[in-house]
């Protein structure tokens, strides 16, 4: 393992990922417009929804219940994991290397991005 | 509008957004922000949220390609994330206090910049073959290829940057943008990194950065399906696409149509901002 190796393997771990979220948007952007396609389209005013589509538990509820909205959400949180996972990747990674700092490092990013996440749960 | 029609030309300018957005290598998010606002009545709320995804979105998808090049530097990447995050976080707190009039004002002068930067174009600023002090103890220089064979540079001012970065995180924490030009400048003019090292670092540090403010937008609402979805798989196809022609566009002539663009949306953002009407 080295640095250009790890980062070869981040890389491609990153594209599955995007790959795997916009699959996700767009089947649940389909059943949305299928389902939604005379709606009004209104967003003047910002009006915060509900917690289907804000907190992870409510999104993954509404999304096995098959919302589509929810289903998008899902979608967008796979997303937003990508980078996380990037990161914990790049600690084990580090670690492999016997390089310490850098896996501390690491690990002070993650537990960063956690902290951050944890607002959504 | 409709559901529907809304969706399509959401996409449709969003796709455009991140076409351009990688081929000056400002990123769709710059655009994308005045175009819901301005063209579609969009609240900055709604629009910043969207766009914050869309930057995720190309940031990580682009990763595999920057990574072949052997441009990129893990380490400083890695390290300078420290500070992002922790500023994408401030900023994204802030984003929460602040009026969407003020929030629009701070865009405009964002988008001024930015297109200041795209008259001028970026360059290199000549690489420092030793590191200095800190940055050695940090291990952070590193090689890259110069016409095929690798060649050696070090980094200098790490406080400098690391504090220039914090900057770029809060920026984009407060704007749902990736904030790229202002990571380039922490590192290729404040640490004095090759260029072609710094924007492909940029590139790998934004989704990052963006993931870090990404789950205070989320629980506020800032991220609506209805608005992101078209948004993020406009913004994907769009720079996808954009990276495939970089190799054979004209790059000097678009940075100074896109400059206009930039230039106009900026003026736009503040005069609308100011009056009240965003």
């Amino acid at each position: 393992m080295n640095d250009r190796r790890l980062e070869i393997i981040i890389g491609q771990l990153l594209r599955a990922g995007v790959l795997l979220a916009a699959a996700t948007v767009f089947a649940g952007g389909v059943l949305y417009l299928v389902r939604h396609h005379g709606d009004e389209a209104n967003y003047h005013t910002f009006v915060a929804g509900g917690p289907s589509t804000r907190s992870v538990s409510g999104i993954v509820e509404s999304a096995a219940r098959g919302q589509s909205e929810a289903i998008i959400q899902v979608g967008l949180l796979l997303l937003i994991l990508t980078p996380v996972a990037r990161v914990g990747i790049a600690i084990v990674g580090f670690l492999l290397e016997r390089d310490r700092m850098y896996a501390a490092v690491s690990l002070i990013v993650l537990v960063i991005l956690l902290f951050s996440l944890m607002h959504a749960t | 509008m409709t559901a529907l029609e809304f969706t399509l030309v959401v996409w449709a300018l969003s796709a455009l957004a991140g076409f351009l957005g990688a081929l000056t290598g400002l990123g769709g998010g710059v655009v994308v922000v005045p175009a819901l606002t301005l063209a579609l009545g969009v609240d900055m709320k709604y629009a910043i949220g969207a766009s914050l995804v869309s930057v995720i979105a190309t940031s990580s998808g682009a990763a595999a390609a920057y990574v072949r090049e052997g441009f990129s530097n893990i380490r400083i990447g890695m390290f300078l994330e420290i500070a992002t995050t922790l500023g994408a976080i401030a900023g994204a707190f802030l984003a929460g206090r602040v009026s969407t009039h003020a929030l629009a004002i701070v865009f405009g002068l964002m988008l001024l910049q930015a297109a200041y930067q795209s008259f001028k174009g970026m360059a290199d600023r000549g690489v420092s073959h030793v590191s200095d002090a800190l940055a050695t103890r940090l291990r952070l220089g590193g090689s890259y290829p110069v016409e095929g064979k690798p060649e050696s540079y070090g980094v200098r001012n790490v406080p400098g940057g690391f504090a220039m970065m914090f900057g770029a995180g809060a920026l984009s924490g407060l704007l749902g943008i990736g904030s790229g030009a202002v990571k380039v400048i922490a590192m290729d003019r404040i640490m004095r990194i090759p260029f072609k090292v710094s924007t492909t670092t940029s590139n790998f540090m934004i989704g990052v950065t963006a993931a870090a403010s990404a789950g205070l937008y989320l629980s506020r609402g800032y991220i609506d399906p209805r608005v992101a979805m078209p948004v993020m798989l406009g913004v994907l196809i769009g720079a996808l696409l954009g990276a495939k022609v970089l190799v054979h566009a004209r790059v000097k002539t678009l940075r100074i149509v896109f400059g206009v663009v930039i230039l106009a949306l900026a003026i736009e953002m503040m005069v609308n901002g100011i009056a009240g009407r965003i």
